[in-house]
């Protein structure tokens, strides 16, 4: 087979020169054969065709399965995969009479493994793991020992007795056969384990296990694979203990290659900022050289990799940009999760191959029997002795998922697949068993083991907003409990992590990370990053649902973009965290994990009333400039970090200006005297109480003043007849010189335009705002309020205008309080921030008098809000 | 084991109370001999001997909350000077790791109990409240430990996280209130669903096997 597509390669690869040797010389003898202008070569593509093809198929069955969400959420896609292998291995064979394709172990060992096993270990959660890594050594290390011996032994004594007939092995066949079914398979164990979402400890517990134990498994089969091949009979004590001495060889050897290529990586991914481009390559080719390197010095291959890709993740994780974190992120999790999907598919089809069947019913029973059985005694006895030294107990439920999830897969079969026919006799029967075997964890197991994870409730891992606060007594945590240790004079876990903390901040981060990543990376600054950032793409979102992206891609939007980033605050900006991150990253990459679960937590939302509130509530600053707001007054506040905060609000006030542009053009006449009195009422406002806190407000709130004569204003400039445009300009140079603070600059503006073309002014408001209804004219105005600012608005509207601005505060409160349900934890979160800074509008002495006023000049809820802001 | 035998009484009492085992206790009490340099009691200066805490970015709040009367189940305010064995035992107990026959009110207790001592350590002024400023303090010291973050940067993350302090734990807030700051109820609320009794505690080491070599 081989061979000859070999040969077909070969063939395929001189068509080419020699078809152009035949058109240069024409002359020669071959007239007879005359170029081709299309010719088909099949052999010339074969092999990476039948390749590619396969990938196709097997990632189009995921598609499929995924249509119907009713499987999938009961059967595990490895499951299916393997069903579906054996569907298309039978009509392989049905078509072709020999089984063609079957997963060879040198394309499982090379090509499928390796990234399945890299993106275990450096998306490994290293805190959890090594905070249990003892419990995961025991079990990989003497519960795979345990596995295999009593396995093996087992099927031998119940061989002797005669059950299963007569077979050509001997005890070290057998031991060879447990040695290789006795390992947890990490494949497996992901594809079951991560549908299932148990919690994280003991999902590191299992799934850790299945990775370590790979240094044992290699070693006892490689052991046992040379007893058989030179007899039982020369197996002396003397190699016995060479074994012994070979397991420590290769599984430390093993990891001090990951360690070392890990060590290489970061120090490599330091020096790629000028080679961005090529920058996750360096993640793939070195950890992969790792596992190479392993695999020639016959060290623990999988632990090389597992541990290149813990180790250096942090590093490379801090030093590598944004953009490229993100591709090695997803490049890792495709290929891992392509290789998954190929490896259960061709298990499948493996499956279907008369060459291999051997059938014993006692054997493959029996194996399956001793494996569950010892599987669950190996537990509970190690359970047993780990729960005296375990400070968080392994309990019984624990214990029984832990046997249950013991799944066999595909490291098995390609060991299995290993076996050399002519020393081991009964390759065949072990191949046919391991091949049940599997099957039969992966899809009778991994079906089952949903339910029992449900029936015994069993603590699930639940997915959970990172917190500032959290992050912040964690941090505090680890630094007291260290304390405590080191104070009541013990050697303890957290004494080791404290130590090995300081050490890695004194060398390790100066020698592999980044001069900037040293600064920013901190994990508190990044969940404060991570927060600001969604804050930031849910208003990317926010902008779309509207339909008004337009105004955020617009000039206006450079103008706001400006104020945040380009045009640093004096002595502020500097400092804050976001800048620091920002020199790190570049142009902040929105990772796009979190904007899918961003989208979705918005789509839960999506009934009007909450789309208001959002609007209304969602773009408020994270930080508050007025610091008499925020707890404990007397702190004078130089709050640094506003840069993404400024945008959000920012964005709000224009949304709520242009609403409220709408409502003075309908009142019309009273427009004039609001523009006065708003005016007024400010230019009295400084003289009443201007300190510290007075004067960060009135700067921040021009700094909105421009934002929004920039959001509204810019776009109408199409619309607008050039009279129009001229108050606009004035407002914005007025504005540029920041002393000069012109609140009423709204009210102005819409005075200054002539009030006969409120129509045109209007559209383009709508333009701008809410494209949808562009079209629909002057009546989609109602529709519009309805829409957007129900409660509030059409309020306003309908119930005449006299005393709803006495009402707005009211009303506010009545949106909080619909919004109590509200399911996005993060809405919820911006929602109260903002309500707990919000001012106290009534109380202010002008307020009240302008409440007093005639109805006719109703005050804007707009040009109100901006009051607010001053108190 | 010599000094278990001869004062077992007060011993059992200590054991009791702070549910150390007697082997705890005792190793505890070699460990208070040697920081005290055999005096009956621990002053402050004491902990300066510890070489290991040095690096300890919060290492003041820490010993502070030593000598801390709220933390010591007293009834008054402020701080001791000196704290004598029965105290320091007091506030490592704060740290005991759950047991596995504690019923729901106990582990509840428990839990209130430990986080009331680093309510403790936030509340520097004793008033029942986290204020910002005293949360900007305690995350100014956190992140000392790296050089590269500028003090701008807590102070922004404290505000930050007392953003979403107040949003957890008011939730809906009026218009005219204004969030003073973290109380203790307010603190739990912030713990909810995180199971800090698994994570605050130190596995003191059971003297049990060790004991028999002496």
């Amino acid at each position: 087979m081989r061979q000859v597509s070999g040969v077909g390669l070969l063939l395929g690869l001189m068509a080419l020169p020699v078809a152009l040797g035949q058109r240069s010389s024409e002359s020669a003898k071959n007239s007879n054969q005359s170029f081709a202008i299309v010719s088909f070569k099949w052999d010339h593509v074969k092999e990476p065709y039948i390749i590619a093809l396969w990938i196709l198929v097997a990632s189009l069955a995921k598609i499929v399965f995924h249509l119907s969400h009713k499987v999938t959420r009961v059967v595990p896609e490895s499951a299916l995969l393997i069903v579906l292998g054996i569907v298309l291995g039978g009509i392989v064979l049905a078509a072709d009479h020999i089984a063609s394709f079957t997963l060879t172990p040198t394309v499982f060992f090379f090509y499928l493994l390796p990234p399945i096993v890299l993106d275990a270990g450096y998306f490994m959660p290293n805190r959890l793991f090594f905070g249990n890594l003892g419990t995961i050594l025991l079990y990989a290390v003497i519960g795979t020992v345990w596995n295999a011996a009593t396995t093996g032994l087992s099927l031998y004594g119940v061989y002797l007795t005669g059950i299963m007939g007569k077979l050509n092995s001997g005890v070290l066949d057998f031991l060879l056969f447990g040695s290789l079914i006795a390992a947890v398979d990490p494949v497996a164990v992901l594809a079951v384990f991560e549908e299932v979402h148990v919690n994280e400890v003991l999902f590191i517990i299992v799934f850790g296990e299945s990775l370590l134990n790979d240094a044992v498994t290699v070693v006892l089969y490689n052991v046992f694979e040379s007893f058989v091949a030179i007899g039982p009979t020369n197996v002396t004590g003397i190699e016995c203990l060479k074994g012994i001495v070979s397991f420590f060889v290769v599984s430390l050897g093993g990891t001090l290659v990951g360690i070392f290529f890990a060590f290489l990586l970061s120090l490599v991914s330091r020096f790629t900022k000028h080679v961005r481009i090529i920058e996750p390559g360096f993640v793939f080719i070195i950890s992969y050289l790792s596992y190479l390197t392993a695999e020639m010095l016959s060290l623990s291959a999988i632990l090389a990799i597992t541990f290149c890709g813990i180790c250096c993740q942090k590093y490379v994780k801090a030093n590598i940009s944004e953009q490229s974190s993100t591709t090695v992120r997803y490049t890792m999790k495709m290929m891992a999760s392509g290789a998954e999907t190929i490896i259960f598919m061709f298990l499948g089809i493996s499956a279907v191959n008369p060459d291999i069947w051997m059938w014993n019913t006692a054997f493959i029973l029996l194996t399956l029997v001793f494996i569950s059985v010892y599987r669950v005694i190996g537990v509970v006895l190690q359970t047993w002795i780990l729960n005296r030294y375990r400070t968080v107990q392994l309990e019984i439920i624990d214990q029984v998922v832990m046997s249950y999830g013991g799944l066999r897969g595909a490291v098995a079969f390609a060991l299995v697949a290993l076996l050399d026919k002519d020393k081991v006799h009964d390759k065949n029967l072990f191949v046919s068993t391991t091949i049940i075997v599997v099957f039969f964890t992966v899809i009778f197991q991994g079906l089952t083991i949903k339910p029992l994870v449900q029936w015994l409730k069993v603590k699930k891992s639940e997915h959970r907003e990172p917190k500032l606060n959290e992050k912040l007594h964690g941090r505090a945590f680890d630094h007291i409990l260290s304390a405590i240790e080191d104070i009541s004079g013990q050697i303890g876990h957290h004494y080791l992590r404290d130590k090995w903390s300081n050490f890695d901040r004194k060398f390790l981060r100066k020698i592999l990370m980044r001069r900037s990543a040293q600064k920013s990376r901190d994990q508190i600054l990044n969940v404060f990053h991570e927060l600001n950032l969604k804050d930031a793409i849910s208003y990317v979102a926010e902008g779309e649902r509207r339909g008004s992206l337009a105004f955020i891609r617009s000039p206006s939007t450079d103008n706001m973009v400006n104020v945040d980033f380009s045009t640093p605050l004096p002595s502020t900006v500097e400092s804050s965290v976001s800048y620091l991150l920002r020199e790190k990253a570049g142009p902040v990459c929105l990772d796009m994990q979190a904007l899918e679960q961003r989208r979705k937590s918005i789509r839960d939302t999506e009934d009007t009333l909450a789309h208001h509130t959002l609007q209304q509530y969602l773009y408020k600053p994270r930080q508050e400039r007025n610091s008499s707001v925020i707890p404990n007054g007397t702190i004078p506040s130089e709050n640094p970090v506003q840069d993404f905060t400024l945008k959000e609000k920012d964005l709000e006030f224009s949304e709520s200006e242009e609403n409220n542009d709408y409502e003075t053009l309908h009142l019309g006449k009273g427009v004039d005297f609001l523009a006065n009195v708003t005016q007024q009422n400010f230019t009295d406002n400084p003289a009443g109480d201007m300190d510290h806190d007075v004067e960060m407000t009135e700067y921040s709130s021009s700094d909105d003043q421009l934002n929004q004569n920039g959001s509204v204003s810019v776009n109408p400039l199409h619309f607008f007849p050039s009279c129009l445009q001229m108050p606009w300009t004035q407002n914005y140079s007025s504005l540029e010189n920041r002393g000069n603070i012109s609140l009423s600059s709204v009210s102005e503006y819409i005075a200054s335009c002539d009030p006969n073309v409120p129509d045109l002014f209007w559209e383009s408001g709508t333009d701008t705002n809410n494209k949808e209804t562009v079209n629909s004219g002057y009546c989609s105005e109602v529709s519009y309020k309805s829409e957007n600012s129900q409660e509030e608005n059409s309020l306003l509207i309908f119930e005449g205008l006299e005393d709803s601005y006495l009402k707005e505060p009211q009303e506010k409160k009545m949106l909080l309080d619909v919004q109590g349900n509200y399911r996005s934890a993060a809405a919820r979160r911006v929602q109260s921030r903002r309500s707990f800074h919000r001012p106290k509008p009534l109380q202010h002495p002008k307020l009240q008098k302008l409440a007093s006023l005639p109805a006719s000049c109703h005050v804007p809820p707009h040009s109100l809000e901006q009051e607010e802001t001053q108190l | 084991m010599g000094s278990a035998h001869s004062v077992p009484a007060e011993m059992r009492e200590l054991a009791d109370r702070t549910g150390f085992t007697s082997e705890q206790i005792e190793h505890l009490h070699r460990r208070f001999k040697q920081l005290s340099q055999d005096q009956l009691t621990i002053r402050k200066e004491n902990f300066d001997s510890i070489p290991d805490l040095e690096f300890n970015p919060i290492r003041g709040k820490i010993v502070h909350a030593f000598f801390d009367k709220r933390n010591l189940r007293q009834e008054s305010d402020g701080l001791v000077d000196e704290i004598n064995f029965e105290d320091f035992l007091t506030i490592m107990s704060y740290f005991r790791p759950i047991e596995m026959n504690m019923d729901e009110e106990q582990l509840d207790r428990f839990r209130k109990e430990k986080l009331k001592f680093l309510f403790h350590m936030y509340d520097s002024d004793h008033d029942g409240k986290i204020t910002l400023q005293e949360y900007r303090n305690v995350v100014e010291e956190l992140l000392s430990g790296n050089p590269h973050l500028e003090k701008e940067s807590a102070r922004s993350i404290a505000d930050g996280a007392m953003m979403e302090a107040a949003s957890i734990c008011v939730g809906q807030m009026g218009p005219d209130q204004v969030y003073e700051g973290i109380t203790f109820e307010d603190f739990l609320k912030m713990w909810q669903g995180i199971d800090i009794e698994t994570k605050m505690h130190v596995r003191f080491l059971n003297m049990e096997t060790i004991a028999h070599c002496y």
